[in-house]
């Protein structure tokens, strides 16, 4: 009896260590098998249209309101040190560094892994994997590495625009709803925000959270139990897994990037 | 399934539109300037201060309150122990005579430090790697009340508060003329 | 060289995860015969399938199919046997997301470079052999069990197979649709030549349709012979089986302990 605690502290630690090197040795099969999608790139187009366009819009929305609450959050304190030139700034620094690529992964993670996850658990339940299998045709390259690929393209365009978006929404509330000056919103902005510091740095990592998304999401699909229980169970994990690895990397990443200046 | 052509016509839409955004955050919300992507048009010069006060690598360097450059280093020159500011000029400025004077400046009362270009008069041009010779450190608050205080208790009293009011009056006409400098910018 | 056996399996035992599913079998299955391998529900009937496919490998013992044996294979000779199999997987397996014509020349898309119009006149050969030729434009949501099983049929057949491997094949069926698929399976047997193997709990559909059955449980041949033979056999296994007895060699009674035992120990 008094051991069974550190026996189900160790399984539990067993376990994840397991699940983390299967899908480890996954990611590496599937990017393997990716380089015969050249050939068939039509494969890869549908799932960008998938995952990526299928995104667009709820991406736009919500860059557009949250640029807009920075716009007046950031007004509302900015105007107490007479700093609201300096909303420009405010909005894109928040935006380019983090918010675009925290944000647009979280909502990638709920809108398009959480899909992702449940389409393969699906297929794996309706022995469509085993089926191509049969077939001799690979599912990692078939099936997974196109998801994958494309949810590696599709994340830093989708950030990016989100970016963009919200720059746009701030200048609608600060610029047309506030007063602020527009020349000064635009050319605070221009001389602070750097293009490798801040710019490249945020697309860097919408990258990273690209590959962690689509990896997790394809995993989970992948290594799903095939039934409509396991698929849910799956599918949830994703979202949950995804959120968590993209504030987490977000953290490692913002004190390599940021930390020393 | 969504028809092939739509499909493609819609990724399309979708990677122009991210083409897009990421140059809009480039040219409208960075500081890209098309000329830079060309080849490095730009020249390095470096300049000894006794005193930097807080100016910051990527501090903006101006010449009459125009931009020009920006500090690409800071560090201490080892040998004498003053701080040495390397600063990157942008090509269209390659006509800095050589006696020209590099000035640590603050833009308002507390604000950041930026260094202000103001050429000198010779005909020979600063090249890449030159050093500026004229400097003027950076006005550090503690230093001036310390001046301050010991002009004031040098002599007998009564020069002594002639001579705070000559101080304060001369530290507010620096404050000014910088003010009036940011205003120019 | 042609082999008289299209299938031989050799003293094969799998077991997972400590678990024996398949214990020191032997089986053989003759080129150009229809087979049935019969048996209850979990008797590893599936997981032998799977192994002649080469989806798992045994952990003692040999599969060879045509000359070949299965678990020594790399994947591209794996690969390049299987667009020799068909398979028929009990839900059909078709993929959801292409419309039927699509569904059966995703094998020949794959693996050919057949021009467009070839490829359409090849597909609908197959589509019509299985009788779906005006279903082409559906998707597979919309098709009924015994359709979408049809459809996987045509795909089965899509690259001329030796073998197809039916798992279940009248699971799930109304008694006409039953029927469709018993005279499918069999035409393609007797007139295209393709060795089949019906693995299947269906003992009179199956053995309607079969040259030489086996019957499996526990993971070992409890009794082989023309269905005929099969039928009419003396084994209390068999027996059990064949006329659907729910006590017999094979217990009602999940292994447990004294059932008086069970309920006096309270909670």
């Amino acid at each position: 009896m008094m051991f069974g605690f550190f026996a189900d502290l160790g399984r539990a630690v067993l376990d994840r260590v397991n699940r983390l090197g299967r899908a480890s040795i996954f990611f590496v099969q599937v990017l393997a098998a990716s380089w015969q999608l050249i050939p068939r790139f039509q494969l890869l187009l549908q799932q960008i249209y998938a995952v990526g366009v299928l995104t667009l819009l709820i991406i736009l929305v919500a860059g557009l309101f949250v640029g807009m609450v920075l716009g007046f959050q950031g007004y509302t304190t900015l105007v107490r040190f007479g700093a609201e030139d300096s909303l420009g700034l405010l909005v894109a620094l928040s935006l380019v560094r983090e918010l675009g690529p925290v944000v647009t992964a979280l909502l990638f993670a709920g809108r398009a892994g959480s899909a992702l996850t449940a389409e393969i658990g699906l297929m794996k339940a309706t022995e469509q994997l085993a089926g191509m299998e049969m077939m001799a045709v690979n599912p990692l390259m078939r099936v997974i590495a196109p998801r994958l690929i494309a949810g590696m393209i599709a994340m830093p365009i989708l950030a990016a625009l989100f970016s963009a978006i919200g720059v746009l929404g701030g200048h609608l509330v600060g610029v047309e709803l506030l007063g602020v000056d527009s020349g000064s919103y635009w050319s605070q902005m221009r001389e602070n925000v750097d293009i490798y510091d801040d710019i490249f740095n945020g697309v860097i990592k919408s990258l990273v959270f690209g590959v962690a998304c689509a990896w997790i999401a394809v995993f989970e699909g992948y290594d799903a139990v095939p039934t409509s229980e396991g698929v849910s169970r799956a599918t949830n994990r994703t979202v949950v897994y995804s959120s968590l690895s993209v504030l987490g990397l977000d953290f490692v990443l913002t004190s390599l990037m940021f930390g020393e200046a | 399934m969504v028809d092939r052509r739509v499909v493609e016509i819609w990724v399309g839409v979708f990677v122009l539109l991210g083409g897009l955004a990421l140059a809009m955050l480039a040219f409208m919300v960075g500081n890209v300037r098309v000329t830079e992507l060309f080849g490095a048009q730009e020249y390095q010069i470096t300049a000894q201060f006794d005193n930097i006060g807080g100016l910051k690598v990527k501090a903006p360097v101006t010449l009459a309150g125009v931009r020009i450059g920006r500090v690409s280093s800071i560090y201490v020159d080892q040998q004498d122990f003053r701080a040495v500011v390397e600063m990157t000029i942008s090509n269209s400025y390659n006509n800095l005579p050589t006696d020209t004077t590099a000035i640590i400046l603050t833009s308002g009362v507390l604000g950041e430090q930026y260094i202000g270009i103001e050429p000198g008069g010779e005909e020979t041009f600063l090249k890449n790697g030159d050093q500026i010779i004229l400097t003027q450190s950076a006005l550090v608050l503690e230093n001036l009340i310390g001046q301050f205080l010991y002009s004031a208790g040098g002599d007998g009293d009564t020069d002594g508060i002639s001579k705070l009011a000559g101080t304060l009056e001369r530290l507010i006409e620096r404050l000014f003329e910088e003010e009036s400098k940011k205003g120019a910018k | 060289m042609q082999m008289e056996n299209l299938i031989e399996i050799q003293n094969v035992s799998f077991s997972y995860a400590d678990r024996s599913i398949i214990s020191d079998l032997s089986l053989v299955i003759p080129r150009g015969k229809a087979v049935a391998i019969m048996g209850g529900s979990g008797c590893g009937k599936t997981t032998l399938l799977n192994l002649i496919g080469g989806r798992i490998s045994p952990s003692k013992g040999d599969v060879v199919v045509d000359g070949l044996s299965v678990p020594t294979l790399n994947t591209k000779e794996l690969f390049d046997l299987r667009k020799r199999m068909g398979m028929l997987f009990q839900t059909g397996a078709l993929l959801t997301d292409l419309s039927v014509f699509e569904n059966v020349a995703f094998p020949i898309r794959e693996h050919t470079r057949l021009p467009e119009n070839i490829l359409r006149k090849v597909v609908l050969m197959k589509l019509e052999t299985v009788g779906l030729r005006g279903a082409r434009e559906l998707m597979p949501s919309e098709l009924s069990g015994g359709m979408a099983r049809r459809v996987a049929l045509a795909r089965a057949i899509a690259l001329e197979p030796m073998m197809i491997m039916y798992d279940e094949p009248f699971t799930g069926l109304d008694p006409i649709s039953k029927g469709v698929i018993a005279k499918l399976i069999r035409e393609l047997n007797e007139i295209l030549g393709i060795t089949s193997i019906i693995v299947s709990h269906d003992v009179v559909d199956a053995c309607a349709i079969s040259d030489y059955a086996y019957l499996m449980g526990d993971g070992r041949i409890i009794g082989q012979g023309t269905p005929d033979d099969v039928q009419r056999s003396g084994s209390e296994h068999v027996r059990q089986f064949m006329d659907g007895l729910p006590d017999g060699p094979v217990p009602y009674q999940y292994p447990a302990g004294e059932y008086l035992d069970d309920l006096a120990r309270g909670s």
